[in-house]
């Protein structure tokens, strides 16, 4: 029994648990526990990894175990870490705990809620932990599927419509992934599907040059590569809190992973090849996704885009192949996932509240509901690259790493994507200033009351993940560096 | 064909006279699942064919094989199949009878969707 | 100097414990724990200052002394932010000037805000900036710097939208947010140029002007200008933003909708002049490397400098005047910083530019401080509201007075000797710019009366709501007093021997001709205010009238504002987001509902063979079984 395996054997446990549950109160004590063993489990996995790290332990992936499962295809669940997917594992725990005391109140079928929920949630566990390449897939397939029944029962608004279109679109991307690993392995050779493996080989280049852009879009999709990025709007704004945090901060990270650890790794010579298009393409998705933020009045329609242009840097620093800027890639995933966790938290709380998403309905609520107000600044400044909190740290990393190109393009759009975070303080001080601050817009907001204790609970955590990064980044950075090393080592050694 | 013709009145029975019966029984059975409206006319459609299948089995098994019993056993067991089919489709023709108060094919359209006119979705 | 550490630790705790405490606490408490914290930082940066000054003199040269020095962040081999603590002249000075205002503001505060909603997290806040200004002079590297730079921003963006519920409060916050946002893209990019090709964030190799360090940048050029230029005037840009230089300058009156006592902390004494301090810090670089970014800076400080001072002769808000005379003081200091040249005796203007932000932030806050003893006895900022208040606000006005006279430059107060070493500067360096320079003080002269006149004297007071205006209490008029103490004796501080542009000795000597020149000009001006001013007469109508066009744009502020409104509601909003919305709404996801709209199509269209007829696929089962029957047989 593989210690990594317990991360997708809690949540199928607390399925079983929460099948047997019978009211509301042993429902969310069975959720909480379930969240709040991951929790732990993901610090122990941290204090191990860096333990056996310090032992000098220099193997690529820690904590190695396979098991055959379909001899055919040589298709093997086969685990193993780095540091960049145990700074995954940590961020989805932080969101899972969170995403549970979010939803305290769900309503209706609260079992059945959170029996997707902590489905959904094996899958993205399993999908960080495993290294071949259709259990991958299967555990991708897996996060995907509850997706469209969340949103589609628990959602609000045109739920039928964005849940829909959300999960086609990523159907559709995965299709496009499943054509590219069957591509990779019969091209690698047909006998492994297991990653480590596969990287050893050489995949000819003339198959790269078609693998790579289906496997890049591919999970571009889940990353909300411009212009695939549509789902994300309607999917996010339809979707109840947890949901949607859970999605924007840990499922859309999924994209940015595998084209990181499947696509560039795996394909590195059509990936210097192609890199400009989608370097054109996430640049734009930077600036495209910022200034779409600037004019919208749905809080939520706000988020998406605002996490359509943060997502777009994140496969913006991956492409740019260097081991500054994909540190940066990794650190902008967590700190993206993390404060847009914390933003549809608190505007799923508001909307309780206020039963509108409108900013041109809300205003002067800092002083109604001080705790969330305060909250939503703290995100808001997050979310602008203020320095202490996490997204400055990601941000100036994909810079600076961004920088070292030296050639024309590289810093044309590198200027484009700095640009951003002016545009950022436009539309986050803009949505601020409208429904925090100002006179109170509706006379029965008055009577409003603050977060409640689980409320409080969520969102406190959150913070102090968002502070933790923000003030302490250099053990996560160090790392998420380590482990990126090799990596861009071998994209290297293509050039 | 001309062997039925060449033994007739010899008191032996061809192989293709078996095979003829069942061959008619077969298409009558065939014509009758098509073109009968009523559910128990169609059940009994059904068993003329699987009648005809067991009628071929018995022959193809005398003629070409006489000294093994494959071929009955599989037309008693297809028999014994049919039977137990025949209950459970005239168990849910009976429920469909007392639902709808019809065996009629063309009417049973409940789990149909409506006419595509009336079903555009919004997307 | 370890201990300089806790400069910044107290402040930052101070902030944690009194945000986190917020309402829990009863406001006096909140007021005295930020109050007391703030008491020890001074006196720790007291103490640092001296054992400095007194030890870190070696040969005639003061040496940088990094106290404190931790990675925070590792970029590449070569690349890491470091948080870090770097004493030298300047930033030892620095934290002087910080400590002493922002402690005179925490006191003065203390009486000012009584009472107000959201004490405590006023107090909060003023820690956050104490923490935030401190941390930015003593950086050791650039990036640190910068990101001091966005909290001294954010502490900024707090404080002034502090009335959250005044909507004037959060668009001036908001604009003061934004516009320093977009200088400080310039600031970034100039850091990413500078680090790409010097390999280091580090002051100290940086200010080296090690050739070897600057090696990588030879030849390599961007529409005919050096990359290094590009990089020192991107830098300067940020430095523009936050200390209000044209066109950037728009966001600093707005900035007086919050307390007054912030608007004398941070948009008068220290933020606004970082940078000031971000050029003196880079001086090196700028004087050996780029000397045109240098003189430019020169031109665009004394274009700031007269602009500001013309707009602010005709402003009637007394809180505005103010921020118009800020602005104009710091273009003064920018312009010294451009004209001066390096080492020695050359450096007059580096050295005049620190003496200058030194006079500065003492009579300035003391300005502003007063501004607030006179706003609260008032209750209006508004000059036509107020006159004759001289027999109620006695301690007020004699401080005002002697802060009026400091900045119009007359002996033997404070800012003659700044400003007069800035105008000796710059008549040195082209004596264009050196008249301008000195018109703009003649300026500053009269519109300081100006201000002086019609708050103290002119017509008798007559009160709007019903009370009599009364002299502040004993915590508010303190810090006046002690602040005007100051302003009178700090131009006699030896400042060269402290600060110079290379560490070295100073000597400060007054050409007198030029400081003859400059006193009958602030004469001049004063004397033109009290003929205008100082009784009510129709004099100052009848030259409004006379330069009718001129008064008025001025009175708009050139109609600055207005553009920057254009720009952003027009082009960012109308022309630029709101079509990439529509396009994104009706081209890109409209793409996407089309495709579902086309599959949906066809699935209809071929729908009809699923009849759901059994008899029917009977049939076609049978149909096809006999084709391809036929086909095996007969073909």
């Amino acid at each position: 029994m593989n210690f990594l395996s317990i991360f997708v054997i809690i949540p199928l446990i607390t399925l079983l648990a929460l099948y047997a549950a019978r009211n509301r109160k042993q429902i969310n004590l069975i959720a909480a526990t379930g969240a709040t063993l991951l929790l732990i489990l993901s610090g122990i996995l941290t204090y191990l990894y860096l333990h056996e790290r310090a032992m000098g332990n220099d193997s690529l992936m820690l904590f190695r175990a396979d098991i055959l499962w379909y001899a055919p295809f040589n298709i093997y669940y086969s685990v193993g870490v780095d540091g960049v997917s145990v700074a995954m594992l940590i961020l989805t725990s932080i969101i899972m705990f969170t995403g549970v005391f979010a939803s305290w109140r769900i309503d209706p079928l609260p079992k059945e809620f959170f029996l997707w929920f902590f489905l959904l949630s094996s899958g993205v566990y399993g999908f960080f932990i495993t290294i071949d390449l259709f259990s991958m897939f299967m555990f991708y397939e897996i996060a995907l599927i509850p997706m469209y029944l969340l949103i589609g029962i628990w959602g609000t608004g045109r739920k039928e419509y964005s849940a829909m279109k959300l999960t086609l679109m990523l159907m559709g991307g995965s299709a496009l992934l499943l054509v590219s690993i069957l591509g990779i392995y019969y091209f690698s050779g047909g006998d492994t599907m297991n990653l480590l493996e596969i990287a050893q080989r050489h995949i000819p280049v003339e198959v790269q040059r078609y693998l790579f852009p289906l496997t890049f879009m591919g999970f571009g999709v889940l990353g909300a590569l411009f212009p695939f990025h549509t789902w994300s709007p309607d999917g996010h704004a339809s979707a109840p809190t947890a949901v949607s945090m859970l999605h924007a901060g840990v499922l859309m990270k999924l994209g940015g992973y595998g084209a990181f650890r499947v696509a560039i790794y795996l394909m590195p010579e059509a990936a210097h090849e192609q890199a400009w298009i989608f370097l054109i393409l996430t640049g734009i998705s930077v600036i495209y996704g910022a200034f779409s933020a600037v004019v919208q009045t749905d809080l939520k329609y706000i988020n998406a885009y605002s996490s359509v242009s943060h997502c777009g840097l994140v496969l913006f620093a991956i492409l740019m192949m260097n081991e500054t800027a994909m540190t940066g890639a990794v650190m902008q995933m967590l700190s993206h996932g993390l404060m847009t966790a914390l933003f549809f938290a608190l505007i799923g709380m508001i909307y309780g509240r206020t039963h509108t998403r409108l900013i041109t309905e809300m205003g002067g609520l800092m002083k109604i509901m001080p705790f969330l107000g305060v909250s939503y600044v703290i995100a808001g400044l997050a979310s602008l690259g203020l320095p202490g909190l996490s997204g400055f740290v990601a941000e100036m990393t994909i810079f600076v790493g961004a920088f070292q190109e030296s050639d024309t393009l590289h810093r044309i759009l590198t200027i484009v994507a700095v640009t951003s975070i002016v545009i950022t303080a436009v539309y986050i001080l803009r949505v601020v200033g409208k429904i925090l601050y100002g006179k109170v817009q509706n006379p029965q907001h008055e009577t409003l009351s603050d977060a409640t204790w689980w409320e409080r609970i969520s969102v406190v955590t959150l913070i102090i993940a968002i502070v933790a990064l923000g003030s302490l980044p250099l053990w996560i950075s160090d790392m998420i560096q380590n482990s990126i090393m090799p990596i861009v080592g071998k994209l290297m050694a293509a050039l | 064909m001309g062997a039925i013709f060449d033994n007739f009145g010899s008191g032996v029975i061809p192989l293709e006279g078996y095979i003829f019966v069942s061959l008619i029984m077969f298409f009558a059975g065939i014509y009758g699942f098509l073109s009968r409206k009523s559910l128990l006319m169609i059940l009994i459609s059904i068993e003329m064919i699987l009648n005809s299948a067991d009628i071929n089995f018995a022959a193809f098994n005398r003629y070409l094989y006489p000294d093994q019993m494959e071929g009955f056993f599989f037309a008693l067991f297809t028999i014994a199949i049919s039977a137990c089919e025949t209950a459970v489709a005239i168990a849910i023709v009976i429920n469909i009878y007392r639902n709808l108060n019809n065996v009629e094919v063309d009417s049973l359209h409940e789990l149909q969707e409506p006419e595509p006119s009336e079903t555009k979705v919004d997307l | 100097m370890e201990y300089t550490l806790y400069i910044l630790i107290l402040p930052l705790l101070s902030f944690v414990v009194l945000g986190l405490m917020d309402t829990k606490w009863k406001p006096v408490v909140a007021g005295t724990v930020g109050t007391a914290i703030l008491t020890i930082v001074a006196a720790l940066s007291y103490y640092t200052a001296w054992e400095y000054f007194s030890t870190a003199n070696l040969n005639g040269t003061y040496q940088k002394i990094i106290a404190f020095n931790t990675v925070w962040v590792q970029f590449n081999e070569h690349l890491h932010i470091d948080m870090g603590i770097l004493l030298d002249p300047i930033s030892v000075m620095m934290l002087v000037v910080i400590s002493t205002v922002s402690l005179m503001v925490h006191i003065y505060s203390l009486a000012y805000m009584k009472g107000e909603r959201g004490f405590e997290r006023y107090y909060a806040f003023l820690s956050l900036f104490s923490f935030a200004m401190l941390g930015l002079v003593v950086s050791t590297n650039i990036f640190q710097m910068y990101m001091f730079w966005e909290m001294v921003g954010l502490s900024s963006y707090l404080l002034i939208g502090f009335y959250y519920t005044k909507p004037e409060a959060v668009a001036a916050s908001k604009k003061a947010f934004i516009v320093t946002r977009f200088a400080d893209l310039g600031f970034l990019i100039g850091i990413l140029i500078l680090s790409y090709y010097t390999k280091t964030f580090d002051f100290g190799i940086l200010t080296s002007c090690d050739a070897n360090v600057f090696a990588s940048f030879s030849g390599v050029t961007f529409m005919g200008a050096s990359a290094l230029s590009w990089a020192m005037a991107l830098i300067f840009i940020g430095g523009a933003g936050k200390s209000a230089m044209f066109p950037l300058h728009i966001w600093l009156p707005d900035a007086m909708e919050g307390p007054t006592p912030v608007s004398a902390l941070i948009h008068a004494a220290t933020m606004v002049v970082a940078g000031v301090f971000l050029v003196a810090r880079l001086f090196p670089i700028y004087i050996t490397f780029t000397p045109e970014v240098l003189h430019g800076i020169a031109y665009v400080g004394a274009f700031t400098s007269l602009f500001a001072a013309v707009i602010a002769i005709v402003q009637t808000d007394i809180k505005r005047v103010l921020a118009f005379s800020t602005i104009s003081q710091i273009g003064f200091m920018m312009v010294a910083l451009g004209v001066s040249g390096y080492g020695g005796q050359a450096g007059t203007g580096y050295m005049a530019s620190m003496f200058h932000l030194f006079t500065h932030a003492m009579f300035k806050a003391l300005l502003f401080l007063g501004a607030g003893s006179i706003i609260h006895a008032v209750h209006s900022n508004e000059m036509t509201q107020m006159g004759g208040l001289k027999k109620f606000l006695p301690v007020t006005r004699w401080t005002f007075l002697i802060a009026c006279l400091a900045i119009a430059g007359i002996p033997p107060f404070s800012g003659f000797f700044s400003k007069d070493e800035i105008l000796a500067a710059t008549m040195h360096f082209s004596p264009g710019l050196g008249v301008i320079m000195t018109f703009t003080a003649g300026l500053t002269a009269f519109y300081m009366f100006r201000l002086y006149y019609r708050i103290f004297h002119g017509k008798k007071y007559q009160t709007t709501n019903g009370h009599t205006p009364h002299e502040s209490p004993v915590a508010m008029t303190l810090p006046l007093v002690f602040l005007g103490v100051v302003t009178i004796f700090a131009g006699f501080i030896p400042f060269g021997k402290f600060v110079s542009s290379d560490g070295g000795y100073y000597h400060i000597h007054i050409d007198p001709t030029i400081a003859t020149i400059s006193v009958v000009v602030a004469l001049a001006g004063i004397g033109l205010a009290t003929w205008l001013y100082r009784k009510e007469n129709d004099a100052s109508a009848a030259v409004a009238r006379k330069f009718n066009t001129i008064y008025r744009a001025a009175y708009h502020r050139f109609y600055i504002d207005e553009l920057y409104l254009f720009i952003t509601k027009k082009i960012i909003f109308k022309r630029i987001s709101s079509p990439v919305a529509w396009f994104d709404r009706h081209i890109v996801d409209g793409t996407m509902n089309g495709l579902a709209s086309v599959t949906q199509w066809v699935s209809l269209k071929i729908k009809g063979f699923q009849s759901g007829k059994i008899q029917h696929y009977a049939f076609v089962i049978l149909l096809g079984t006999l084709i391809i029957a036929a086909i095996v047989i007969f073909i």
